[in-house]
């Protein structure tokens, strides 16, 4: 695979690493200072760092402007874009501004339904999907042309990322449109948080079968759960979300006080397994509102420190 | 057909209040189809509304027609001599029935009695559902004869997204098919499904709504 937009995360791939991406939301405000504050736990623990774009369809400060502040905290962002809220017009014109702030890793996204955020009234746009703006994007960096065939002006030069969730139905469909997302452009993926390592094993055997794992980067999706109850919560009302009763029977297993721990030590024991899997070339770690515990769950998982690259 | 179902009887009320004497409007096209408009629903809400009106000591008086098609021209004619002294129409055609009444009687206040849902079909007694969004460049025959546009909650075009599980759609808790599982089955059927490693590319929405309000001309039925 060849360079194309040099971020830290596409050389760290590309000296052959296991590369760590975190994931940070942005506040549902605009306060600057907390997300600073979140930002700053994952420093030297990522080789990028993923910022949501109004994740779950609730309001949050915007994911350009949040690449923007861990740009200026020397930290690289992969700056997350849904099609939920945008036409190809807006759409197009952030993926412009977001190269011209310095802005090297996309994450090209359809996004969760408007229905299950906090304004469900609201209108939804879906002029593209994920797909589409993978395919946007790539068309852009490569052959400098918008959808419209109109030339872009400076190409941007993005290191395109998309999302595979391996635990959805129907199962066998899940590599085809893993192949279809590299085919617009993807060049890397984050999967979906894997709890049930059985299916992913599976997942990916299909993946390394069709030769995927030689045409893009999969980076494992990891969320440590913080007690049994929200194991449960997760099982229960996350579609496509399978927590197998084994975890959830461990975290039970143990005080209310140590839970938080148990699921530590599961999520690093899963990096693991996972590491050891033909095919995954990173770890993308979602550790939600849990940023203070990213570094012990790097280090104890033998990812930290992170590789210098040039 | 169009699917239509009937407002709560308090809002028309409300809407109607000022009013001492009404024509309640059907229409024996697509709402009586699909029971929500036409002769049989205008005796029943012109009850209701009577009962209504009455039970508060304010009587009012309805007529009652049920138009051929709201839809044309020419059948709104013979509602001329019915609204001549009334205060209002209460159209339960689908939303263009009062847009046609309103065209004809321009002093006229015209009310819906219909919320308008959508192009869909009959799945079961009582149960209709959505199959079109009128985007006026049909590609199904892309999709297995399925349509995504109108189907799919996100309207993907490469579907189906992380939210599909044991065929359902995570919008609509359940009830929802995701079309996108049966467009996979279909095409599995069909022998086809290496047509979904391919990107399925851009739509041109210019043949949509959104190009503006949208006009057909046949200029063959002109002459």
């Amino acid at each position: 695979m060849t360079m194309t937009a040099g971020s830290n995360l596409e050389k760290v791939f590309k000296a052959g690493h296991k590369a760590v991406t975190c994931e940070c939301g942005p506040p549902r405000g605009a306060d600057i200072e907390h997300f600073r504050h979140k930002a700053s736990f994952l420093k030297g623990y990522g080789d990028a760092v993923n910022v949501t774009d109004n994740q779950t369809a609730v309001v949050r400060f915007c994911s350009m402007a949040a690449s923007k502040i861990l740009l200026e905290m020397g930290m690289e962002p992969v700056m997350q874009m849904v099609t939920r809220d945008m036409n190809r017009i807006a759409l197009q014109s952030n993926v412009l501004g977001a190269a011209a702030l310095g802005i090297k890793n996309l994450l090209c996204l359809t996004g969760d339904h408007n229905s299950f955020g906090d304004h469900p009234q609201s209108k939804n746009v879906f002029d593209l999907d994920s797909t589409q703006l993978l395919n946007t994007v790539r068309q852009m960096r490569d052959d400098g042309k918008m959808i419209s065939g109109t030339e872009v002006q400076g190409k941007p030069a993005m290191f395109i990322g998309a999302a595979a969730n391996p635990f959805a139905d129907p199962f066998e469909f899940r590599v085809i449109r893993l192949a279809k997302k590299i085919n617009a452009g993807a060049q890397f993926i984050q999967t979906q948080c894997i709890y049930d390592m059985e299916r992913f094993e599976k997942f990916m055997q299909m993946a390394n079968d069709m030769g995927l794992t030689e045409r893009c980067y999969i980076m494992a999706g990891i969320t440590p759960l913080k007690s049994a109850g929200m194991a449960n919560y997760m099982k229960k009302f996350v579609p496509g979300l399978l927590v197998p009763d084994e975890y959830i029977a461990r975290l039970k297993s143990v005080p209310k006080d140590k839970q938080a721990a148990e699921g530590i030590k599961i999520a690093v024991e899963q990096i693991q397994q996972c590491l050891e899997m033909k095919g995954i070339s990173g770890i993308h770690l979602m550790a939600i509102e849990w940023e203070e515990r990213v570094p012990e769950i790097l280090k104890a998982a033998g990812l930290h420190p992170r590789p210098q690259v040039n | 057909m169009v699917v239509a179902e009937s407002k709560p009887v308090s809002e028309i009320l409300e809407m109607i209040k000022d009013c001492k004497k009404v024509v309640v409007a059907g229409c024996k096209g697509c709402v009586t189809v699909c029971n929500s408009g036409g002769e049989k629903e205008v005796g029943i809400l012109a009850s209701e509304l009577r009962l209504a009106r009455k039970a508060a000591g304010n009587d009012l008086e309805v007529t009652e027609y049920t138009c051929e098609r709201q839809c044309d021209p020419e059948y709104i004619e013979p509602l001329d001599d019915m609204v001549k002294d009334v205060d209002a129409v209460v159209s339960i055609a689908c939303s263009v029935g009062p847009q046609y009444v309103v065209a004809r009687y321009p002093y006229l206040p015209v009310y819906p009695g219909l919320n308008t849902v959508f192009i869909g079909g009959s799945a079961e007694h009582g149960v209709w559902k959505e199959y079109c969004q009128a985007c006026g460049s049909c590609a199904i025959g892309d999709f297995g004869g399925l349509c995504p546009i109108a189907r799919c909650a996100k309207q993907l075009l490469n579907g189906p997204c992380g939210g599909s599980s044991g065929g359902k759609c995570e919008v609509g808790k359940g009830t929802v098919d995701c079309i996108w599982h049966l467009i996979y089955e279909r095409l599995k059927n069909l022998g086809q499904l290496q047509r979904l490693e391919t990107p399925k590319l851009y739509k041109d929405w210019s043949t949509s709504r959104d190009g503006g309000p949208r006009t057909m001309i046949r200029e063959e039925l002109r002459k």
